[in-house]
């Protein structure tokens, strides 16, 4: 593959010889928008274009990359059932701090995302909709997109914009839905989930931005243009928060199937120098070299026992201890949990403890022993995925990486001697994408 | 155990109330665990009650000191 040197300059990209259905150069204007054929039908027929995403195959882009058809009709079936009419969310809060697609999309290409919305709506039925978010660029990027495309009279839905505080918590579905409903931004236990009873007791379509942004795409050219790029199970393009492996991170938008290979070469880090990967931002834990098998979809991930989740990647370089990596994300959810749940509260606090002492060359046989147990009981314990996430990157550390825990343990990380891993938001990326 | 049945009892534990005190698992311990530090989870979520748990779920409902366990609404159970 020819080497690219558009990571040199630039923060944001799409995969070369890709026709790019998110990535764009410029911010996106109404006019450009509409230019493009956006706002188009403005009436689509619900069920034509339902039947259209299911085709297309259409899963999430938060993390948990579930069917979007599927959860469109359970929210239709909980409306029918109770007799009231749904609503629909964008969840545009990008806890994440490995990862800026959100935000990005959220302030490039708003019409994008709105008229998303609005086709989600009208598969849905819901005749409220709300878009969530923390970024203060991103609010004024999609308010002033949500004015102008009303007053040309492309937006009839009743859009309302929910601003938040960051926080790594207020991304997950609950804690949208009990932000708008005047609450904390923090998740709530489960049931009822936002299907099922959402915002002002509703059943509530929570989709990320991404995902709504993908809408237009099939409505406009249908699921078999849409299956064009990616795999079976994992149709389309999506958007890559590539970080880590001593480059400056960049934001790409790839073909699902991507080997992970052609991805390393994109971004010019030389595999000899991959040590592994931390993947789905914080959330599906540490994967060792057989990373460099991978590709980059669902199923390719799943078999490698980890997941795409986000879509958020940090390299980690052989100069990257995966034990400092690890601590200091563990210290990053021991700090940034939401403070409600007690097996995540101590959970968190737990394992983070052991994996400073084990970073230190502190930790004994029986902290490592109580790491390995919580990394297996713990799962599950939490009303968010939180927990999960911190369990995924314990389990995930012990299994991948036993030599560099055992190295800590009998005679201290070379690694570490010389320039420690640590820090406050390990891979942070807005610095740089959004700037 | 039940059979599924419209009529059998679900619960649900809020765990972002939940304490810690443990009653819940003192009287129905095949229906709560508690994690290293006390702190509950339901053991099987969204599984039927047995008709011949009810009365020791029932006592972990009531005694609650914080009310984090509630019985589950006919219309989520589905």
């Amino acid at each position: 593959m020819e080497t690219s040197d558009v990571t040199a300059t630039c923060a944001v990209a799409a995969f070369p010889g890709l026709a790019a259905r998110l990535i764009r150069d410029e911010p996106e204007s109404l006019d450009a928008y509409l230019a493009a054929a956006g706002y188009e039908n403005r009436q689509p027929a619900a069920g034509g274009l339902l039947d259209a995403i299911e085709r297309s195959g259409l899963r999430g882009r938060g993390g948990a990359a579930f069917p979007f058809a599927a959860k469109a009709r359970a929210v239709r079936k909980a409306a029918r059932d109770r007799g009231l009419a749904p609503v629909a969310v964008a969840n545009g809060e990008e806890g994440e701090p490995a990862s800026a697609k959100d935000r990005w999309l959220l302030r490039h290409r708003p019409h994008l995302v709105l008229d998303g919305l609005r086709l989600a709506a009208a598969v849905t039925g819901a005749g409220q909709a709300y878009v969530y978010l923390s970024d203060p660029a991103a609010a004024r990027a999609v308010t002033a997109a949500r004015d102008e495309a009303r007053a040309a009279g492309r937006l009839e839905l009743p859009v309302e914009i929910t601003v938040v505080d960051p926080a790594y918590v207020a991304g997950e579905e609950t804690a949208a839905v009990r932000a708008i409903n005047g609450g904390p931004a923090k998740p709530a236990d489960k049931p009822p989930r936002p299907f099922q009873a959402g915002v002002h007791n509703r059943p509530t379509l929570v989709s990320n931005v991404e995902t709504l942004a993908n809408l237009p795409f099939v409505h406009r050219h249908g699921a078999d243009a849409y299956r064009r790029e990616g795999t079976h199970a994992s149709p389309g393009t999506f958007l890559a928060t590539v970080s880590g492996g001593g480059r400056p991170p960049v934001l790409y938008e790839l073909p699902h199937g991507l080997p992970f290979r052609e991805l390393l070469t994109l971004h010019q880090v030389p595999e000899e120098t991959v040590s592994g990967v931390l993947m789905g931002g914080y959330f599906a834990g540490l994967l060792n070299r057989r990373a460099l098998g991978m590709s980059l979809d669902h199923e390719s991930t799943r078999a490698v026992g980890t997941g795409l989740g986000c879509g958020a990647l940090a390299v980690l370089s052989d100069t990257d201890c995966p034990v400092a990596v690890a601590a200091s994300v563990m210290a990053y959810f021991a700090r940034e949990n939401a403070g409600q749940c007690g097996s995540c509260f101590n959970g968190t606090a737990a394992m983070s403890a052991v994996l400073d002492a084990l970073r230190d060359g502190d930790a004994d046989d029986d902290d490592l022993a109580r790491l390995s147990r919580w990394s297996r009981v713990l799962r599950g314990r939490g009303a968010c995925g939180t927990l999960d996430g911190a369990v995924n990157l314990a389990a995930s550390l012990l299994a991948q990486f036993p030599d560099s825990v055992a190295r800590h343990r009998e005679r201290g990380c070379d690694l570490c001697a010389i320039s420690p891993f640590r820090t406050a938001r390990p891979f942070e990326v807005e610095a740089v994408i959004l700037a | 155990m039940n059979d599924g049945s419209e009529d059998a009892m679900k619960i649900r534990l809020d765990r972002t109330i939940c304490d810690g005190f443990g009653t819940c698992a003192a009287h129905a311990p095949r229906h709560f665990s508690l994690d290293d530090w006390g702190y509950a989870s339901l053991a099987a979520p969204g599984a039927d009650i047995a008709a011949e748990d009810e009365d020791a779920v029932n006592r972990a409902i009531l005694d609650c000191p914080v009310h984090a366990i509630t019985v589950l609404a006919r219309e989520l159970t589905r």
